[in-house]
């Protein structure tokens, strides 16, 4: 998994609530291969108008952020389906990390496994921020993980994350690495169930 | 030990390890995938693992499958995707409930169904709405793509306990309410991000007293109150219903079981990190009226209007309102659909087609509408009933089972502009199709809607002569 340290990125002021996951990756793009990238289908029907030309009117478009490496919302960010799709078109497109008050269960823990930092601001924080990139002259931040801190200009503001994902990203450690190193206690436990819950595996 | 919810006593039982940071290792009793996971048996693949146990895993098509023409699959696109998942779980041993099997159906519907979903288990799978199978007082929960590929080649997640949170319905739902009215009236109340965090127990008399359809309804629609898991303890309506499923326990095995199973209730005097109560009595017929879960409204209510609350308020409804083509102050009863559809892992049990047919039967839809039944023995059970005939001569199609109108990826769309009463889960932007506009309600809610033209209170329906 791809480390996080910081990141100094053109950030967006999406600024808007209750984006899901449908919103971050139509579920028609669903279908095809990774490998071909999904950056193209991020937020598609709002980039896009129905005959597929860019909505000019969308933030995303316009040119000071079309380079972001950095979203900011409003609350309850990644809502909904539990897609990691949706989380590969924001990698793929090359944001790094997204600034919002809270976010999906399920997006959070897919972000921090494909090294895409989901950092959670209060909401007078996220107002303040939203304000600070609309009016500087380049609409930059620097996130720092280790020190759970957000600069963006004159403007200072914390951000929280869970300490065992923050670890995570700053080390690059998959999961699996690290549960393989209990394999001996998986068994243990298995055996345990078999004998104590039979009823807890299906007759097949 | 000390007093314990249900929860609690869930994630007791599943811990493999504990680490001291707080991050649990658990055991996965059940992992459901369906044709979404091909993203994960292609890291099993970058990683040269197997599955670990696939006597645990079971496969079900239900995102892709085609819900007409069956079992032949016109688009290639479609087909590609079915044909992925019948090799990834061929390869590994996997049982799947493939198009055409007479078990097909969806997911969340099967899962039951079949007796693969039991109390006291935990299950997952790549969806969200897995929270559905809490309903029996299991832990069920959806994981993303890079979970369900940890699951497959060990068993196991890694997670961090959740808080807990009851919710308490007090007294009982009123005639024509049901378990989709208290779900939605539940999620405006918390807020689409209200339960965030948490595990969420139903409790109180209303709960008790719903069907398994019923808790299934509304232990599925928790994800759109951001729930990490929902459940209601087993009694003996859960019992009941388990018994004699394919898969599940029976003669002494069964007895254990429900022994165990009496034993997960919440004991008295466990505390909870969040409690709230609704009472039950009040909760109306509920429509949406915007594009997230949270924006619900009694039937008999209008539009909200963008004015007062915070900026970030206003610019939401603002623009809600805009994307849904309603004005501010709009009577709800008054907003006309172009058609309808009934189905999906929220509402398509046979109760669920049962309530959509007795609103239906001697009357005439006014909009076209699809009625896709949740798995092909529901469609078995519906035929036998007789239900197929009342959707069909109300002028209605009846087509096979899968999560078809729901999920915009199938082939079953809504098209851009035309607004749809819908039974599912989510009125996302887009969700049904690019610009489609939905409503969610209740079977029952839905069919009313197809015979008026309008949304409509069902309960304002006169009765049929004769």
């Amino acid at each position: 998994m791809e480390r996080f340290t910081s990141l100094t990125a053109i950030a967006c002021p999406l600024g808007l609530e209750n984006v899901d996951t449908d919103q971050l990756l139509p579920a028609r793009f669903m279908k095809r291969s990774r490998a071909d990238g999904y950056g193209g289908f991020l937020l598609h029907d709002l980039r896009f108008t129905a005959d597929g030309h860019p909505n000019e009117r969308f933030i995303l478009n316009q040119r000071r952020y079309a380079a972001a490496g950095c979203l900011v919302a409003r609350r309850n960010f990644g809502t909904g389906s539990s897609r990691e799709a949706a989380v590969y078109a924001l990698c793929d497109y090359g944001v790094r990390c997204v600034i919002a008050p809270s976010f999906g269960d399920i997006f959070a823990s897919n972000a921090v496994k494909n090294g895409l930092l989901p950092a959670t601001v209060a909401e007078d924080d996220a107002r303040l921020l939203l304000g600070a990139l609309e009016s500087a002259e380049t609409p930059v931040l620097t996130v720092s993980l280790d020190a759970c801190a957000i600069r963006c200009g004159d403007l200072q503001i914390a951000f929280s994350i869970d300490p065992v994902r923050r670890l995570q990203l700053l080390n690059g450690w998959d999961d699996i690495d690290m549960t393989d190193r209990h394999r001996t206690e998986i068994a243990a436990y298995r055996r345990r169930r078999v004998a104590a819950v039979q009823w807890a595996f299906p007759k097949i | 030990m000390t007093h314990r919810t249900l929860f609690d006593k869930l994630w007791d039982s599943h811990v493999v390890v504990m680490r001291e940071d707080g991050e649990a290792l658990l055991w996965v009793d059940r992992h459901l995938v369906h044709e979404g996971s091909h993203h994960a048996f292609r890291q099993l693949g970058s990683k040269g693992r197997g599955v670990a146990e696939p006597s645990l895993t079971f496969g079900v098509a239900d995102h892709y499958v085609p819900t007409r023409g069956r079992p032949a699959i016109a688009d290639p696109d479609l087909a590609g995707m079915v044909e992925r998942l019948r090799t990834n779980t061929s390869r590994f041993g996997i049982r799947h409930f493939d198009i055409g099997d007479p078990a097909q159906g969806i997911v969340h519907v099967v899962g039951p169904e079949q007796g693969l979903t039991l109390p006291g288990l935990l299950i997952v799978c790549g969806d969200s709405h897995t929270s559905t199978h809490g309903a029996f007082g299991a832990y069920a929960f959806g994981i993303g793509a890079s979970e369900v590929a940890h699951v497959l080649m060990t068993q196991t997640l890694w997670q961090r306990k959740p808080k807990r949170m009851r919710i308490t319905a007090s007294g009982r739902l009123g005639p024509h309410v049901c378990a989709k009215d208290l779900a939605l009236h539940v999620i405006a109340t918390v807020g689409a991000d209200g339960a965030r965090g948490h595990a969420l127990e139903y409790a109180g008399e209303a709960v008790s007293a719903l069907s398994m359809e019923g808790r299934m309804t509304l232990c599925n629609m928790s994800i759109e109150a951001g729930a990490r898991c929902a459940m209601v303890a087993p009694d003996e309506t859960t019992f009941a219903w388990v018994k004699g499923r394919p898969f599940a326990p029976t003669g002494a095995a069964l007895d254990a079981a429900i022994a165990d199973w009496r034993r997960l209730a919440t004991d008295e005097g466990a505390v909870f990190d969040h409690e709230a109560t609704i009472d039950a009595t009040t909760v109306a017929p509920t429509v949406t009226w915007g594009v997230s879960p949270e924006d619900a409204l009694p039937v008999t209510a209008a539009a909200p209007s963008p004015d007062g609350g915070t900026d970030a308020r206003s610019a939401y409804v603002r623009e809600a309102l805009a994307y849904m083509r309603l004005t501010p102050g709009q009577k709800l009863t008054d907003v006309c659909v172009d058609r309808i559809f009934i189905g999906s892992c929220t509402n398509a049990r046979i109760e669920d087609l049962r309530a959509a047919a007795a609103v239906l039967r001697g009357r005439r839809a006014l909009v076209p509408g699809l009625v896709s039944p949740g798995s092909s023995a529901v469609k078995r059970q519906a035929e036998a009933e007789g239900l197929d005939r009342v959707f069909v001569e109300a002028g209605l199609t009846w087509v096979d089972s899968g999560c078809s109108m729901c999920v915009g990826m199938n082939g079953d769309l809504v098209a851009a502009g035309e607004r749809c009463a819908s039974t599912t889960n989510r009125n996302f932007r887009g969700r049904q199709g690019p610009g489609a506009m939905t409503h969610l309600m209740s079977p029952a809610m839905v069919a009313a809607a197809a015979v008026t033209g309008r949304l409509t209170d069902v309960r304002s329906l006169p009765p049929l002569e004769g």
